[in-house]
């Protein structure tokens, strides 16, 4: 319900006038560019089989299973012809362009050959039957798409006239570009398999060394004070109940800060009044999804480097904070730190290997959220460490469970 | 009221809440102990978080200004307000905790899978976003201007300016118990000056609020003129004037006709007692008995344009991208529903009072119907009925709660604003996060404050209304339809945002900038939602069921997991990195 004053016009032709001339300023800049960067007939035509190709990529990249369908019809408009099938010899047969409900069916039995050796082949009419005349499925060019020495595809172009030697040539080049496109997504999907085994490796990597001084701190309470030594046991049963958990590869921060927090009971049992710890967490971003266990790991290189070659008390700091549409996570100790350099090797994963669990947290990190959110690690000689990870409060695909 | 009160009371506001955010809680929040740590927020903090982000200019100034001037149709504006969250809890608040999304962008990529609906999400995220800001900014300029003598321009640039540092300083960063604190400051701002008010009126011998006969001014009354207002004179009346009526200068005596005058800035009036009082141009004069009858306001469809708002109020209230960030602070969906529950007793128990301003304010300060500005009415009142330092004070607790009221809403929004600017629509163009946050939030504080001081000022409770209608137009469907109805598709989303959202949005520009024309289409202008809404569900669903070919691949997944009780063991789908190359 507006009250207001009828039309006050010096308002709305000033707002009208800036937006005509937003318009008239973008649109300019459009026309400029557009004459200035596209050059002559040649180089437009590489630049829309560069287009193209950029196109068919990505789809290409998701593999054949995935991608087939949409790639196909990039790829036909590079080789310019009026029908192109992709198969993987099993499951997978894309037919793009015309006359795709009579021969789809057939596509396996032209691409024997390519899938059997990976051969560039030209069939002709006899082999690509067809009773309607104006069917331009008549001639067909089939090759091997091979990853790594391995044919796991066939590339058909269809023709209605006998193909040159230069359309040969041509769908040999694509099929070229489809196997190295589909070699990177093999790629692809070995890195990831690869992440997900490191991430199940490190569960079952609660360090050695942990477990033996645990046992060793919780002994020494059984005859001193029972009542303790059973609670720390019971501590750690939980503490390896969590952590050998077979289900699900993210938890809540809450969930890791209650892990963490037995860890440390465990460890206290072990150093007494050496080790103290100070925890700032927004109660906001408790709810944040992490990958499981990639918090521990840090607090246990704090634990020890924060403790090392010194008899001083140690302390730890454990901040989580909110920030928007991200939480900011950092572990801080104020121990011996260490050389930048050797910071920077330790990320990198080859550095020594009593510190790999840095790197793994770090390898898993980047492979969910993306490259953008590594672990940063301050640090030089003498002035203790600090780790610290921004978790971003929503990704797709990310749940806690 | 003392001038000097009222910059004190707005000073220590704005120092209190930058420093509260800034230090406050990193000495309350430090520990050693674990327990304390990692205590997730209770429902009744979260609940009173989301109150005081909620709790605007419109429903600390607004509400009580436009019953003032236009009666009990007013009231619609506190119950849909309130009501608004009864759609929350029943369809909305638990499945989209569940589904973990932090703001509306991200719901539209959890359920749709698509990056499409994503961007248009964000696109009317900033829109709502910066509509709501825009009466924050407009309500500031008054406040200031009531009880300091500012320049129009000081408020909007003072909470802007405010705002801006504590958001960048990361101090108000939604921190849940500042913005708790905030709901209760407000509470207890109107909360308090309402006793003695009321007490005021028992000890007048509880006049009559509204005398069924055209509003007079029961003594002689002195108005000040602190902004150029034209009045319509219903009866000639001979006032003592000081000051410019009509381009010309007058000290003295001064016959008023029928009619329109102009009267500038500066200028004194009195008028005697029963004279009746003249309304600014903008407001239309009531009699008491039409204003305390329910569809006699409201242009000239009353009934059109009550329903039109209710509907607005009601379903867009899950629209406002500030108040669903709130919700992922919940553990699960059951504390997303007490939350929800708790919000509701929380406002319902605040919006008794703007009534009560409004009602008063009739009777107390009816000059404000001249001068136009009614939503100054909660400032005014106590000052007005209780005398010395207990009437400072009082007035000096209204001004800062509005003042808070302005900071914690805009704060709130601000951040919200800036997270999806930096994120879905500056990344790319600024590398750096923090350096794009930043950017985002002078953004999304420039414009509205462009518009507040170039656009004419409308009712503080109109525009925020006309939010609430782009809200409910387009995430309103998205929402319900993306939880309740499989078949949403992507294409669909984005249609019905763009049809719903658009059209609304234009309707509320032209609403704004212009003022709306008269007749039915003025009517459809300044009160959208009640066919745009259903717009914004037709181009959905016939959109989405012409394009089932682009339903989410996880679908199944995604309503399995936004319907079940976390509390129940069943497989969820975990994540698995070769999903990116499955579907």
């Amino acid at each position: 319900m507006a009250y207001g004053p009828s039309m006050s016009s010096p308002v709305v032709v000033f707002v009208a006038a800036v937006i005509v001339v937003a318009l008239a300023a973008v649109l300019l800049t459009r026309l400029v560019r557009s004459r200035l960067v596209l050059g002559s007939t040649e180089d437009q035509t590489t630049y829309r089989i560069l287009h193209t190709t950029s196109l068919a990529s990505p789809e290409l990249r998701a593999g054949l299973v995935a991608g087939a369908d949409k790639a196909a019809r990039h790829l036909r408009e590079l080789l310019a012809t009026p029908a192109l099938a992709l198969t993987d010899g099993e499951s997978v047969v894309t037919w793009d362009g015309a006359g795709g409900s009579v021969h789809v069916h057939d596509v396996r039995r032209h691409a024997a050959r390519a899938l059997s050796g990976g051969y560039t082949d030209v069939l002709g009419p006899d082999a690509v039957e067809c009773d309607r005349l104006d069917c331009p499925v008549r001639h067909a060019v089939t090759t091997g798409l091979t990853t790594e020495d391995r044919v796991v595809g066939a590339l058909i172009a269809y023709t209605s006239t006998r193909p040159s030697a230069g359309l040969v040539r041509a769908v040999e080049e694509v099929a070229r570009f489809v196997s190295g496109q589909l070699e990177l997504a093999e790629f692809d999907r070995e890195r990831a398999k690869l992440a997900e085994a490191e991430i199940r490796a490190l569960r079952a990597q609660i360090s050695p060394h942990f477990i033996y001084n645990a046992l060793g701190a919780i002994a020494s309470y059984v005859r001193t004070d029972p009542e303790h030594a059973r609670e720390l046991l019971l501590e750690f049963a939980d503490f390896t109940r969590y952590s050998f958990r077979r289900h699900g590869d993210f938890t809540t921060l809450a969930e890791e800060l209650r892990s963490i927090e037995r860890y440390l009971m465990l460890e206290k049992a072990r150093f007494g009044d050496r080790l103290s710890v100070t925890l700032r967490v927004a109660p906001e971003v408790l709810p944040v999804a992490v990958p499981f266990l990639c918090l521990q790991p840090l607090v246990e290189n704090a634990v020890r480097h924060g403790l090392e070659g010194r008899t001083s008390p140690g302390h730890i700091t454990i901040l989580a904070e909110d920030a928007g549409n991200e939480a900011l996570i950092s572990i801080d100790d104020d121990g011996v730190g260490m050389d930048p350099d050797l910071a920077r090797t330790l990320l990198a994963g080859d550095g020594a290997t009593d510190r790999v669990g840095i790197a793994n947290v770090d390898e898993r990190l980047r492979a969910v959220f993306g490259d953008d959110y590594g672990l940063v690690i301050e640090t030089a000689t003498g002035a203790g460490t600090k780790v610290s990870m921004r978790v971003p409060k929503y990704r797709p695909g990310v749940h806690a469970t | 009221m003392n001038t000097s009160t009222g910059i004190v009371a707005v000073v220590v506001t704005a120092a209190v809440t930058v420093l509260i955010g800034a230090y406050g809680l990193r000495a309350a929040r430090t520990t050693s102990d674990f327990y304390v740590a990692s205590r997730t927020v209770t429902p009744w903090w979260n609940a009173s978080a989301i109150g005081g982000e909620y709790l605007s200019a419109a429903s600390f100034l607004g509400v009580a200004g436009l019953v003032l001037a236009y009666g009990t149709d007013m009231l619609w504006f506190p119950v849909g307000y309130t009501a608004g969250y009864l759609m929350l809890l029943v369809l909305v608040a638990a499945p989209l905790r569940r589904s973990g999304a932090y703001t509306l962008p991200d719901f539209a990529e959890a359920r749709l899978e698509s990056m499409a609906a994503r961007r248009a999400a964000s696109i009317l995220v900033v829109t709502i976003g910066w509509l709501y800001l825009l009466p924050q900014f407009q309500a500031a300029g008054l406040t200031l201007r009531t009880v300091t003598g500012a320049p129009q321009w000081a408020g909007p640039a003072v909470v802007a300016a405010v705002v801006l540092v504590s958001v960048l300083g990361g101090g108000m960063r939604s921190i849940t118990f500042v913005q708790a604190f905030q709901y209760w400051l407000k509470l207890t701002a109107l909360a308090l000056p309402v006793v003695f008010v009321l007490l005021a009126w028992q000890s007048d011998g509880r006049p009559e609020v509204a005398p069924p006969e055209e509003p007079v001014f029961a003594e002689a009354t002195t108005v000040e003129v602190t902004i150029d207002v034209t009045v319509d004179v219903p009866m000639g009346v001979v006032v003592e004037a000081d000051g410019v009526v009509d381009d010309a200068a007058v000290s003295g005596e001064l016959p008023l006709d029928r009619g329109d005058h102009d009267v500038e800035a500066g200028t004194v009036l009195e008028f005697p007692a029963g004279a009746r009082i003249p309304h600014a141009s903008n407001l239309e004069p009531m009699t008491g008995q039409a204003w305390a009858l329910p569809l006699t306001a409201g242009g000239d469809h009353p009934l059109y344009a009550t329903y039109s708002l209710i509907i607005a109020l009601f379903f867009g209230t899950m629209g406002l991208p500030h108040v669903l960030v709130r919700f992922y602070t919940n553990p699960d969906g059951r504390a997303a529903r007490r939350t929800t529950l708790a919000v509701l007793g929380l406002l319902g128990l605040f919006y008794v009072l703007p009534g009560v301003y409004g009602a008063l304010g009739r009777l107390y300060t009816p000059e404000l119907l001249l001068t136009g500005r009614t939503d100054a009415v909660v400032l005014v009142l106590p000052g007005r009925l209780v005398d010395g330092v207990l009437g400072e004070t009082l007035s000096a607790l209204v001004t800062a709660g509005a003042f808070a009221a302005f900071l914690s809403t805009s704060s709130g929004l601000t951040v919200s604003v800036a997270g999806v600017l930096s994120q879905d629509l500056l990344r790319g163009r600024v590398r750096n996060p923090v350096a794009g946050f930043r950017l985002g939030a002078a953004l999304a504080l420039l414009v509205p404050i462009g518009l507040a001081l170039s656009s004419p000022f409308l009712g503080i409770a109109d525009v925020v209304g006309l939010a609430f209608a782009v809200a409910a137009s387009s995430f309103c469907p998205l929402l319900l339809l993306g939880i309740w109805w499989r078949r949403l598709t992507w294409p669909g989303a984005v249609a019905g945002l763009l049809a719903g959202g658009g059209t609304s949005t234009v309707a509320v520009a032209f609403t704004i900038l212009g003022g709306p024309p008269d007749g039915w289409v003025g009517a459809l202008l300044a009160q959208p939602a009640a066919w745009t809404m259903p717009l914004a569900f037709v181009v959905m669903i016939v959109v989405s069921l012409g394009t089932q070919q682009h339903t989410a691949p996880g679908v199944n997944r995604t309503m399995v997991r936004l319907h079940t009780p976390e509390n129940l063991d069943l497989n969820r789908g975990d994540w698995d990195p070769e999903d990116r190359w499955r579907t």
